[in-house]
């Protein structure tokens, strides 16, 4: 039933860490999270990229000098991009994913924990019916846990140090925008 | 002024701030910061509290054991941080909720899951923690939810802010 004291422990402090950040960068406001797909608002883009880059080269660093596995899941070219669909249309009618979701109800926003109870019950009817997908959609074209790198040949840092460029001159042209407006 | 008590931190100091959470995750615990699976787990232990011979007979279930795992525990710290930090900001707090915008939220957030099981992980999982591992399964969905929230959004949301 219970993971070992130090894992909960760890666990309990990331997840500290991970819901202030949340908070503080304000993708916990279902205005920020929808203005983002209105393409109002770009927090939620800026957050993302950020994370991306800078998570990505230390994970690439770290697993370069021995010290983390990498964990890839599975390219199901069937599952993911019909999951994500459905994902999208729930992410902007509840305001939240369900990380920022699981922020705003600490911070004691009912609609969130509102979602959450979708959520759960969801999860309830996903498992009931994940032998059934598991034998179809989640094993139609499924090219395994392959990475960018796997797929085009060209290699990491070679992606992220792209990423990180076209990250900045995003940026820099959103805060331009911003500033005139 | 205090940093801690500021209401809002720029959105690339954030954004580094996950980052580098992302590089603790993965060195400490051997885990990538993910979400949506926990509320599976929270499925598990409820059924298993009811209806142990349903979960040892739904491997979906069964294989999560122990329940109450590091993830678990990064969901309840991720409820107490975003409380904190609400709580020194002085913001967020209980808005009432419309009834309209009551089943709003519980069918967005059951899509949400339903369509994060199905893709295998969600915004943290596969957006941030698949992506900047240069995953193909987190691009790809990257990608898709941003289709079909943009294409919701100018639909039924382009009115209301």
């Amino acid at each position: 039933m219970f993971d070992t004291v130090p894992r909960i422990l760890l666990g309990l402090l990331t997840g500290f860490l991970f819901g202030f950040l949340l908070q503080r960068g304000r993708v916990s406001d279902r205005r920020v999270i929808v203005g983002q797909f209105l393409l109002r608002d770009f927090t939620v883009m800026k957050v993302m990229l950020t994370a991306i880059v800078v998570g990505g080269a230390g994970v690439y660093a770290m697993h370069a000098a021995g010290l983390t596995k990498l964990f890839v899941k599975p390219a199901q070219m069937a599952a993911v991009p019909v999951g994500g669909l459905i994902f999208g249309v729930g992410m902007v009618l509840l305001g939240y994913c369900p990380g920022t979701a699981v922020a705003a109800a600490g911070e004691g926003k009912r609609d969130a924990w509102l979602g959450l109870a979708g959520m759960v019950l969801a999860a309830a009817v996903f498992a009931e019916l994940a032998a059934g997908f598991s034998k179809s959609i989640m094993a139609w074209a499924n090219l395994g846990p392959v990475t960018l790198t796997d797929v085009t040949g060209v290699s990491a840092w070679v992606w992220l140090g792209g990423l990180g460029l076209a990250a900045l001159l995003l940026f820099r042209w959103l805060e331009r925008r911003e500033e005139h407006s | 002024m205090n940093v801690l008590t500021s209401k809002h931190w720029s959105p690339y100091a954030v954004g580094a701030g996950i980052g580098v959470l992302s590089w603790f995750a993965f060195w400490s615990a051997d885990h990538p910061l993910g979400v949506s699976s926990v509320m599976v787990r929270l499925v598990a232990v409820v059924e298993n509290a009811v209806a142990a011979d349903h979960v040892a007979a739904t491997p979906y279930l069964a294989k999560l054991k122990p329940f109450f795992d590091w993830e678990f525990a990064l969901v309840i710290g991720l409820v107490l941080g975003a409380w904190a930090s609400a709580r020194l900001g002085r913001s967020g707090g209980g808005e009432p909720v419309a009834q309209g915008r009551a089943w709003e939220a519980v069918i967005g957030g059951f899509l949400l899951l339903f369509g994060a099981r199905l893709a295998g992980g969600c915004t943290s999982g596969h957006g941030i923690s698949g992506s900047l591992q240069l995953a193909v399964s987190g691009w790809v969905f990257f990608i898709c939810i941003f289709i079909s929230g943009m294409a919701t959004a100018f639909l039924v949301k382009r009115g209301e802010q």
